[in-house]
This record gives C-alpha cells, sequence and structure tokens, in this order.
C-alpha cells in the first residue's frame, strides 16, 4: 500500500490538473448516468400515447419535456415533439460526456506522464550520487531495466488506473443511487455483480502483483544471460559450448514463460467470470424486470434503461480487469523504483558543505582506515603529497592501494581517520568541488559511443579544441588520433572504432588532464600502456605536475621509482616508506620486488648487449 | 581559440554530449504498415500452434457472435413478451433461457479466447527469441564483430514484444471485424431504413479518422522516438557511472537528459492530447446516432412500421459499435510498428551462418595434437588479405610463440586454428583433419582458447570454471584452480569456490580473472591450447603466478601462444615472427638473435610487449630489415 500512497501524493502535485480531472469525471458521470434515463423515456415515448398523455416513468425527463413545451409550444404530436427533445437532449448528453471523457483521459494520462519523468529524473539523479560500493554490488542491466520498464509501469498506473478508479467508483456508485432509489429490487439485481467483481478483483490483484514481481526479476534474469551471452561471445565459440548456452538461455526464458503464463491464465480466468457474472445480473433484470412489466408494475421504459445503465456499465467492467493489471503492475514496479529511490546515499554533501578552497593543494591522510563490508582495507595510513612532489605507491594486489585513490574523490568515505586537502577534511567540502580538483586516472577505460574529441572532452564538454588536442598529445595519443580517418571526430566505443587497451589507458589520461586537476592520481592506469611510453607520458606532464601533487600506483617499479616518496602497502598498511634508494638500501619487500622485476630484464639487457657485442 | 562546436564556455551552447540523436532512430521506428514477406515468416512460426490457434480463433468468433445476439434476445423480449397484448411470462422464461445459454458461450469463448491467445502470444514470443538468440550463436564472428550489443539485445526484447502483441491484436482483430460486421448485419436485418440512417454516420467518422491519423502518427512515431533517445541515454549513464562521477559530470549529464526527457514529455503530452480528440468526435457522432434512433425509430414505433423492441437493440448496438472501429484503427499503430519490428528481427535471423559443418563432417573422438597451416590466405574484406600464403607446422606437445606488431595477423591465425573464419586458400590442419572436414562441436573440445581478456559469467567461481564441462566433477575443478594457482586466492574469499561473481567478474582483479580463465581452459581440457596472452602488465606476484600457470597449462599439450612477455617468448619452444601476414623468421629465440632480424631488432628495444612499440620504431624496424634484404 505504501507504494499507491507514494504514487498518490506524487500526483497531488498536479493539482489543477487533478481538480479539472476530478471535475470531468463528476461531469462524465452525470452525462453517461443521463443517458439510460433518456434512452429509457425514448422507449415510452415510442410506446405511444396512453389515452392522450404522455407516460414518461422518469419524472425528470417529463417535466424538462413539458418545460421545453411550455416554452417553444407543442407540436401536432405530443409524443413525436417528446421523441425530438429527447433525441436532442440524447445528442447533447453524448457530446458532454465525449467532451468530460477527453478531460479526464487528457488529465490522466499528463499526470501520469509528469510523474513518468518526475520519476525517471530522481532515477538518474539518485543513480548519479550513489557510491561506487552500490554500482558495483549490483548488474547494469538490472538498473537500466529499472529505470525504463518500471518508470513506464509506473506511469501506466497512474495514466489508466488511478483516475479511473475515481471514475469508476462515481459511476458506479451515483447509478447505484440512481437505480436503487427507482426501483430497489431491480436496482440490487443489476448491481449484484459488483461485489463478485470486487472481490475477483482484490483477489487477482494479490496474484498478479507478485507474479509480475517474480517475472520482472526473470526479466532481468534473462537480460543478463543474453546480454553476457553476447558480450562473451567469443569464450562462447572458443569453448564450443553454444549448447550449454542454449540450455542457460532456456532456462531462463522457459522461468519467464510460465509465469507469464500463469499471468495470461489469471487474467482469462478472471476476464471472462466479471464478464459472466455482469451478464447474469443483467439475464436477471431481464426476467425479473420482465415480469414486471407483464405484471403492469414497471414501464417497458423504466426497463429498457436498466438495461442501457448496465450495457454503460459493460465496457468500465471491462476495464477493471485492465485497472487490476495495472494495479498489480504498478505495485510491482513501483516497489522496485522505490527500493532505489529510498537508498540513502552513503556519500553526500554535508549540509554546510562549503566548496574546496585549493591553497597550495597539499593532500594529507591522517590515520585512515577502511573497510568493505567486514574485509579490512585499510588500517592506519598516514601519507602527506605536497604540491610538486610525487608519491609512489607500490604492493601486492588486495594491498589498498586502490582503495587509497578511491577514498580521495570520496568515492568511498574511511571509517576511522580523516583525509584533508589544504587542512579542509574532504567530507565538509562539497562532492563537486573535490572531485573537480582531484583527477583519478583509472584502470579501465570507459569509451561512450562518441567522437574521440567528445570522450576526451567529457569531464569538460565546453573545452575548446586546441586544449583537446593539447590532452591528447601530452597522453601520446595525438598522432594516433590524427592518423583516424575522421580525426577527433572519430567514433569510438561500441559502434566505433576500437582502441587497444593501451590506447585507451592514454584516452582515459587524456580525460583527466584536460581537467587540469589540482591533485593527479594514476590508478594502476599505466598497466597496458608501454614503459617508454609512459615515460614519455611523464616526461611531457613535468609541466602540469610541477606546481601539482601526484600520486602514482602501479605494478612496475620503472613507473615510480623517481617518486619523493614511495610507500610499499601491505594488507591495508604502509610497511615500507622512503625514496628508492632508501628502500633498496633497506633491503626489505621493495627491495625483494625489485629484484624481481627489474634485475630479470636488466640482465637481459645486458645478455642481448653482449649478444650484439659478439 | 577554435572549437569545432563552439566558442567559449556557456550553458547556452550544448555542451559535448554522446548520445547521437541521429535520423536513423525515425527510420528504425518507421515501417510500412504490411510487408507481406514479413507477415509470411512470421506465419510459419505460427503455424506450430495452428490447431490452437483455430480454436481462438473460432472462440473469437462465438464469443463476438454471443456478443451480437443478446441485444437480439433482448428486443425478442420487448416484441414477444412484454408488448401490449402479447405479454407472455413463459416466453419470457424461454428467452431468459436463451439469455442464459449465450451467455455460457460467450463465457466460455471469452475465457478461451483470452488464454490461447495470450498463451500462444506469449509462446511466439520465446521462439522467436530462440531462434534469432540460436541463430546469433552460429552466425560469422565478422558478423557480430561489427554490431553493436545493445541493438541486438533491443531486438531480442523491443521488437519481438512488438510481434507478440501483433498477435495477440491481430486475432482480436478479427474478432472486432466480425463484430463491426455482424451490428452493420443485425441493424440492417431488424430495419434497413432505419439501419442504413443510423449507419449515415460511419463515413464522417472515416473521414475524421483519415485526416486524423497522419498527424496523430507523427506525434506517436516523436514520442516513442524521443521515449528510446531517453532509455539509451539513461543506459549510457549506468554503464559509464564510473567516469561520470570520476570526472563530475553529473551535472551536465542531468541537464542534458532533462533537456531529453522534457523533450519526451513534451512529445508525450502531445501524442495523447491526439489520442484523446478521437474521443468527443466519437460520442459525438455515437449521440447523433442515437438521436437518429430515436426520432426516426421513434416515429417509426409511433407509425407503427416497427417495434418498440428494435428500437431498443438498436441503441444497445449504436453503443458497442465504434469500439470496434476504434479497436481497428488501433490495431493499424500496432500492425506498423510490428511490420518494422519484424523486418528487423528477420534481418537478424537471416544473416548467413557461413561457417557450417559438412553434412559427412567428422567428429574425431581422440587427435594427435598437430596443426599445420599450408598456404593459407585470409582476410576479413575483399582484396585486402590479412595473412598471406601462410605455412607452418606445430608439432604434438610443442609451444609455439607468434609475435609481431600489431597487425600483422597473429591474432588472425589463432582464430583460424578454431575456424572462427574460414580462409580463402590453403587449409588448416587440426589433428591431421582439415578443420572444414570435422564439425565445430570437435574443434571445440580439442581446441581450448584463452582469451586476451578473460571473460566471466555471471555465477559463481565453480560454475565460471567449470563452464561448459558438465561432467567434470569438483576435484576436476579444485585440482584445475590448484594448478594454475588460483586455489589460495578463492579460498580466502568469503564462499570459497561458492562465491558469486559480480558483472564480469568486478570483485576479482584483472589477474585472478586471468587465473581463472587459465583454470576454465585446464578442465576443458583439450590437446591444443591458443592462448592470446594479456599485454597489460599486472603485479609480479601475479605475473609470477600466471607464468607457472602458464607451465602448467602448457604440459602435455600442443600450445599455440600470441606472446607478449619475454618471459613466455623465450620460453616457447619455437617462435614465429610475423609481420603483414606474412612469417618473416622461425627459430627459437637463441637462432633468432643470431639471425639479427626484425625480432632480434624489436626485442633490443626492450619493449615489455612487442603490440605497443611505437608506429616509428617499427617503421624502423622494418625499414632497417629491407636495407639488409636488398
Amino acid at each position: 500500500m505504501g507504494v499507491f500512497m507514494r504514487i498518490s501524493r506524487m500526483s497531488l502535485k498536479y493539482r489543477w490538473r487533478l481538480i479539472f480531472g476530478m471535475i470531468a469525471i463528476f461531469m462524465a458521470s452525470v452525462f453517461q448516468l443521463a443517458l439510460p434515463i433518456l434512452i429509457g423515456s425514448a422507449v415510452d415515448a415510442a410506446s405511444g400515447l396512453d389515452g392522450g398523455n404522455l407516460k414518461i416513468a422518469n419524472e425528470m425527463v417529463a417535466s424538462s419535456i413539458d418545460a421545453t413545451t411550455d416554452r417553444f409550444g407543442e407540436g401536432n404530436n405530443p409524443a413525436k415533439t417528446a421523441l425530438i427533445i429527447i433525441a436532442v437532449f440524447l445528442f447533447i448528453a453524448s457530446v458532454g460526456r465525449g467532451l468530460s471523457a477527453m478531460i479526464q483521459n487528457y488529465m490522466g494520462e499528463s499526470i501520469g506522464q509528469n510523474i513518468g519523468y518526475e520519476l525517471r529524473m530522481l532515477y538518474y539523479e539518485k543513480l548519479q550520487r550513489l557510491s561506487f560500493s552500490y554500482h558495483a554490488g549490483i548488474h547494469t542491466g538490472d538498473l537500466i531495466t529499472r529505470g525504463i520498464v518500471d518508470v513506464e509501469g509506473v506511469r501506466m498506473f497512474v495514466q489508466t488506473a488511478l483516475l479511473r478508479t475515481v471514475f469508476l467508483v462515481v459511476l458506479i456508485g451515483s447509478g447505484m443511487y440512481l437505480m436503487l432509489s427507482e426501483d430497489l429490487v431491480l436496482g440490487l439485481i443489476s448491481l449484484s455483480f459488483v461485489p463478485f467483481v470486487a472481490w475477483r478483483a482484490t483477489a487477482a490483484r494479490l496474484k498478479l502483483r507478485t507474479n509480475w514481481y517474480a517475472l520482472q526479476e526473470r526479466l532481468s534474469g534473462l537480460t543478463k544471460v543474453m546480454d553476457e551471452n553476447l558480450g562473451g561471445i567469443r569464450v562462447v565459440r572458443a569453448f564450443a559450448s553454444q549448447d550449454h548456452e542454449m540450455k542457460k538461455f532456456d532456462e531462463a526464458s522457459n522461468k519467464t514463460l510460465s509465469l507469464a503464463n500463469v499471468q495470461v491464465g489469471i487474467r482469462a480466468k478472471n476476464i471472462s467470470l466479471m464478464g459472466v457474472a455482469f451478464m447474469l445480473s443483467m439475464a436477471a433484470v431481464l426476467w425479473v424486470g420482465g415480469l414486471q412489466v407483464i405484471d403492469g408494475e414497471l414501464s417497458p421504459g423504466e426497463l429498457t434503461q436498466f438495461l442501457a445503465f448496465m450495457s454503460i456499465l459493460l465496457q468500465p467492467v471491462r476495464q477493471i480487469g485492465m485497472m487490476i493489471n495495472g494495479y498489480a503492475r504498478g505495485s510491482a514496479t513501483g516497489g522496485r523504483l522505490f527500493a532505489v529511490l529510498d537508498i540513502d546515499p552513503n556519500i553526500q554533501d554535508k549540509p554546510d558543505a562549503k566548496p574546496l578552497e585549493i591553497t597550495s593543494g597539499t593532500l594529507e591522510f591522517h590515520n585512515v582506515s577502511f573497510s568493505y563490508e567486514d574485509e579490512h582495507a585499510l588500517n592506519g595510513v598516514s601519507f602527506k603529497a605536497e604540491p610538486g612532489h610525487t608519491i609512489g605507491m607500490v604492493g601486492p594486489p588486495g594491498s589498498g592501494k586502490s582503495t587509497i585513490a578511491h577514498l580521495v574523490p570520496r568515492f568511498y568515505d574511511p571509517i576511522e581517520g580523516h583525509i584533508t586537502i589544504d587542512g579542509q577534511d574532504i567530507r565538509d567540502v562539497t562532492l563537486d568541488s573535490l572531485r573537480k580538483a582531484v583527477g583519478v586516472v583509472e584502470q579501465d577505460t570507459f569509451l561512450f559511443t562518441a567522437s574521440v574529441e567528445h570522450n576526451i572532452a567529457y569531464g569538460d564538454p565546453w573545452a575548446p579544441d586546441d586544449r583537446v588536442e593539447q590532452a591528447s598529445k601530452y597522453a601520446q595519443l595525438g598522432d594516433y588520433i590524427e592518423r583516424l580517418p575522421g580525426g577527433y571526430n572519430t567514433m569510438v566505443g561500441e559502434r566505433g572504432v576500437s582502441l587497444s587497451g593501451g590506447q585507451r589507458q592514454r584516452l582515459s589520461i587524456a580525460r583527466s588532464i584536460l581537467l587540469k586537476p589540482q591533485l593527479i592520481v594514476f590508478d594502476d592506469s599505466t598497466a597496458a600502456i608501454d614503459a617508454a611510453t609512459e615515460q614519455r607520458i611523464r616526461a611531457a606532464l613535468t609541466n602540469l605536475t610541477k606546481d601539482r601533487a601526484t600520486i602514482i600506483i602501479s605494478h612496475r617499479l620503472s613507473s615510480l621509482m623517481h617518486a619523493d616518496e614511495i610507500l610499499f602497502i601491505e594488507a591495508g598498511k604502509i610497511v615500507e616508506r622512503g625514496t628508492h634508494e632508501e628502500l633498496l638500501a633497506l633491503g626489505g619487500h621493495y627491495n625483494d620486488l625489485y629484484e624481481l622485476q627489474i634485475r630479470p630484464s636488466e640482465q637481459s639487457r645486458n645478455s642481448q648487449n653482449e649478444g650484439s657485442d659478439s | 581559440m577554435t572549437n569545432r562546436r563552439t566558442h567559449g564556455r556557456s550553458h547556452e551552447i550544448p555542451p559535448k554530449a554522446s548520445i547521437k540523436l541521429g535520423p536513423t532512430l525515425e527510420e528504425e521506428v518507421f515501417g510500412e504498415a504490411f510487408n507481406g514477406q514479413v507477415v509470411g515468416r512470421f506465419i510459419s512460426y505460427i503455424s506450430a500452434y495452428k490447431k490452437l490457434l483455430w480454436v481462438a480463433i473460432a472462440a473469437v468468433l462465438v464469443f463476438t457472435i454471443s456478443s451480437i445476439a443478446i441485444p437480439l434476445i433482448v428486443r425478442n423480449v420487448y416484441d414477444d413478451a412484454l408488448k401490449d397484448g402479447v405479454e407472455d411470462k413463459a416466453k419470457l422464461g424461454t428467452m431468459v433461457i436463451i439469455f442464459l445459454v449465450a451467455i455460457g458461450f460467450n463465457f466460455v469463448a471469452n475465457y478461451l479466447q483470452e488464454l490461447i491467445v495470450g498463451r500462444v502470444a506469449e509462446r511466439i514470443l520465446v521462439d522467436m527469441r530462440r531462434a534469432m538468440y540460436a541463430h546469433l550463436q552460429r552466425v560469422s564472428l565478422s558478423f557480430m564483430d561489427k554490431t553493436e550489443i545493445g541493438k541486438l539485445m533491443s531486438r531480442l526484447q523491443g521488437d519481438v514484444a512488438a510481434l507478440q502483441e501483433f498477435l495477440q491484436t491481430a486475432v482480436f482483430a478479427i474478432g472486432d471485424f466480425v463484430l463491426l460486421i455482424g451490428i452493420i448485419g443485425a441493424m440492417i436485418w431488424l430495419d434497413w431504413r432505419l439501419g442504413l440512417m443510423t449507419l449515415a454516420v460511419l463515413p464522417i467518422l472515416f473521414i475524421i479518422r483519415i485526416i486524423w491519423l497522419p498527424y496523430a502518427r507523427k506525434s506517436f512515431l516523436r514520442a516513442r522516438v524521443t521515449s528510446s533517445i531517453v532509455s539509451g541515454s539513461l543506459a549510457e549513464n549506468i554503464n559509464g557511472i564510473r567516469a561520470v562521477q570520476g570526472l563530475s559530470r553529473e551535472y551536465v549529464n542531468y541537464d542534458l537528459f532533462d533537456i531529453r526527457a522534457t523533450d519526451n514529455l513534451n512529445a508525450a503530452n502531445r501524442a495523447s492530447k491526439f489520442g484523446v480528440m478521437m474521443l468527443p468526435i466519437v460520442d459525438t457522432l455515437t449521440g447523433a446516432a442515437m438521436a437518429i434512433i430515436v426520432i426516426v425509430g421513434g416515429f417509426f414505433v409511433l407509425g407503427g412500421t416497427i417495434e418498440v423492441g428494435v428500437m431498443v437493440a438498436f441503441v444497445l448496438f449504436v453503443q458497442r459499435f465504434f469500439d470496434p472501429i476504434r479497436a481497428l484503427t488501433m490495431h493499424y499503430n500496432v500492425l506498423q510498428r510490428a511490420m518494422a519490428s519484424g523486418e528487423r528481427i528477420f534481418e537478424v535471423i537471416d544473416v548467413p551462418v557461413d561457417i557450417q559443418d559438412k553434412p559427412d563432417a567428422l567428429d574425431p573422438e581422440e587427435i594427435d595434437g598437430s596443426i599445420s597451416f599450408e598456404n593459407v590466405t585470409f582476410g576479413y574484406m575483399p582484396n585486402q588479405p590479412i595473412l598471406k600464403n601462410i605455412n607452418f607446422e606445430v608439432k604434438p606437445g610443442e609451444t609455439v610463440a607468434l609475435v609481431g606488431p600489431t597487425g600483422s595477423g597473429k591474432t588472425s591465425t589463432t582464430a583460424l586454428v578454431h575456424r572462427f573464419y574460414d580462409i580463402w586458400e590453403g587449409s588448416v590442419k587440426v589433428g591431421g583433419h582439415d578443420v572444414r572436414d570435422v564439425t565445430q562441436d570437435s574443434l571445440g573440445r580439442h581446441v581450448s582458447m584463452v582469451l586476451q581478456e578473460p571473460f566471466l559469467f555471471s555465477g559463481t567461481i565453480f560454475e565460471n570454471i567449470i563452464y561448459n564441462k558438465e561432467d567434470a566433477t569438483r576435484e576436476d575443478v579444485v585440482a584445475a584452480a590448484q594448478a594454475v594457482g588460483a586455489h589460495e586466492f578463492i579460498m580466502k574469499l568469503h564462499d570459497g569456490y561458492e562465491t558469486p561473481l559480480e558483472q564480469r567478474g568486478g570483485n576479482l582483479s584483472l589477474g585472478q580473472r586471468q587465473l581463472l580463465s587459465f583454470a576454465r581452459a585446464i578442465v576443458a581440457d583439450a590437446k591444443i591450447l591458443v592462448l592470446d596472452e594479456a599485454t597489460a602488465s599486472i603485479d609480479s606476484y601475479t605475473e609470477m603466478l600466471i607464468q607457472q600457470a602458464l607451465a602448467r597449462l602448457m604440459e602435455g599439450r600442443t600450445g599455440m601462444v600470441i606472446a607478449h612477455r619475454l618471459a613466455t617468448i623465450r620460453g616457447a619452444d619455437r617462435i614465429i615472427v610475423l609481420q603483414d601476414g606474412e612469417i618473416i623468421e622461425q627459430g627459437n629465440h637463441d637462432v633468432l638473435m643470431e639471425l639479427g632480424g626484425l625480432y632480434s631488432r624489436l626485442y633490443s628495444m626492450n619493449y615489455a610487449s612487442f603490440d605497443d612499440i611505437p608506429d616509428e620504431l617499427i617503421v624502423q624496424a622494418t625499414q632497417a630489415d629491407d636495407g639488409m634484404a636488398t
């Protein structure tokens, strides 16, 4: 129920549209209900004169006919005059019904569209703020499905179910009143289907809701299977595992099929049961009413009125089936959507956050500890990165180096200790200003389906061309781009030119340096770039980094050998620190690593030199 | 300061966006209303359910007829049982019983039509999706290479759903059509003059709809196009969320998304204006028709020409008379969309499978593990050979390293062993058999591949290592993980082998993912192993593990390795140096160094990988080669 309350509350914002919609609903019901009365009266009028007098049973119609004839004069045949007058009323009522239905539908759709828009924006905004840890734990396909299919589900609910429910309640309610006041017994009989329909509707809604929820989950699963199969098609081919993949697909697909079949079954059962309940009460009206007519207790017109009323209700009753589906789908999809919207991003601006003020650009870790869920990742890390200085970090995988990189722009928050930039705790400044000041070059580069230029200028879409070109040149990518068929306008990404791992990383570097961040963190972002190219990148960046602090995380010692301070990190702790020479002299882990990495290649160089000498 | 798009920084100027708003989208959603070929193909999918569908159509007809019968019965009640003088309770009873029978039919038919149509439509949705998916498992990699996954996904989902919708409406459209004909027939049968006069409003509706349709369709289309742009934009943001947050692009993206979402909102509102516009028109015409019935019909009744029951039946009919017309024009939209979707689906299904097993293809149980390339010429594009007249042989148990600059044809060579592509000339033999003479499944069994970028699936680590080798035991999996040195880190994970992997193995490091893909290859236990070594440098510890794992992997197997690491290259029994699709040198490390050709020059540049050597240097190296040759 919470879901409906929230959706309804959202629609309260569109006050005027709701009010107009409600007025239109009221009008539509009035016109709608006038129709059977008028049709009944027409039958009475057509049945002729009874001793020179019209015997129109409905007093309201009779008196308005009198009023009209008083004003415009009576024709030679009062029955014919009455028929003409009723016809005019019928026409007016129909036009009125059509207009008010139009307003009502438009208001409903428009509120639905607006709520859909709102939810979409809220969802988008929320996703952008949710932290890396959230995104890491959820499949992108699932998030996309929620943003597209589930928003659509809620929108459809608002559009088709919300206002229409009110309409139906008003219509059936006022119809009930009219019919019951006209003839209690016949009225009760003609409404006897209502409780049955209500009961079926409630039962079906509950079943359909769980079904929709499960189906939506299954569909996400199926999407995942297909997406991974297509993404990993080379693995599939390499292992000739088409049969295995088809089995996975069939499994996922059959699960959705059986749920969909259950849904079809529920729907078919309900639609037909509601239909038959309705028609049974129509048969009862025909029989009981017919007997009354024969006994002279009821005019044929009155009976027609009941029948016409019922046939007007036929369509709405059919719609109840659709609406139940809308309710069920609305609560399932709304639930999934609100589940995301309700997550409190654990990383956000404090209410009194101020923009970061850079004075010199000094980064300091003060005794920082961090853990992912229950795994300890960092333990009491302290260091200081001053402008113009480079800090190198090295250590075995999973030692916490990347965690350090991710803490600086607050992708995560430390659980203990604090991080400052120029003395300001990064949790006290605005995220935006912080992330603008800190550039993290990541190991994996996501390419957007766009031109190379747009990809490089991703962080500053208004950057002039010469800056984009310069950044590319610094990243040693400029020559390559210029040789591409379309130069900077060449499309990359999924449907464009595919870049090698090294080229992607260079693009990522260009992306970051374009922004000229005050602090640059290279998070193992040169792994696929050759050492020599990396040296050239670094040389090109000297100008940029000379008054900025740089952190280099790398497995390759040659990348960080020249750093002003090297931290050797193991199991979340800094176990050794110092310059390259100091650490070698220490003869600890760093020295071991050096032995392992640098020596062989120096040896090979030597042996090769020997080879060429000979 | 020049800018290809703008000058200066201003929010009035569009930022460098990423989602393309091309006209292609419009083309994609527009389709002809009827395409015989698409319908024909579609029917072939339906034919499996022919019997069921006949039942469904019969149910639709029964339902329609019983719906038409009800007002007629009511008319008879009025004229035979209730009329002055006739008043007959027995007759009324009979009529009510007939009415109940009609209701019974109506109920059963209604249930059947909903159930069968719904289920068959779901079934066909699954069938078509399956056909497309199964086909994608067989089409050539050259097709997959150049096709965007997102596009295929939207065909597998959206387009298939559009066809499902089409099938549903098609069956109900038959009912609507019959209903319309039935109502017209019944009205004319009841009283042809009154019938024709009432029907006079129909042409007006048709004319209005004809004028209305093109505008409405355009607005519906616009709503759909803007909506798919919004979806694309959302998907891109989700996929690139790390870049978005890391580069603080949230505000720009939010604004761009807002523009698109607002665009969609406006388009949708406009479309619904067009949609609701028809309501008062139809109701006005209904009102006119009713007025005609009341006046003309009423006068006829007064004049004694018709019975009052006929008039009642007419009024009841008119209430239902516009529904099928409305529905039929709605179906037109669905039809149009379905044709476009159908074309796109069949386009995928029709992509030729150019690599197929011969009818008499062999399925050897055992092979000896040798590979040979004889005069192989191959390319992806006509007249642009990538491999030119390649000849070499790998003996069982031998490990060969393929070395050469980017674009020299190493990856193509390995792909041919697995017959990912068919060659132009010559022959590729595996275990003495031409790869075209054996089944692709047997190639898959005998040739294992480890790709440069380890691809992992959702599921547990265990499921990823065992992959499609369902007869492997848990011990096999653990043994494989131990062999490649992955066991240790796996056991450190929360649930060991049962630890679920995040998307693409995101919770593991690159090195760990690689080890898992090695373990997967060991479990597959093929005679021949084709391996594309990763270029990215990983930490020295994992690197050491990987080198050891590689050695274990190659034990007792024939190996063909695209090698980047010096250690790997030097460890190979033989090195084949490729350049521009030709083998220029062959031999072990020492022999090649002795030779002093391209290999020795590349080697002496001391790049960790031959792939990322700057082009200029390659050019230098190869020119030196040419210089020597002349």
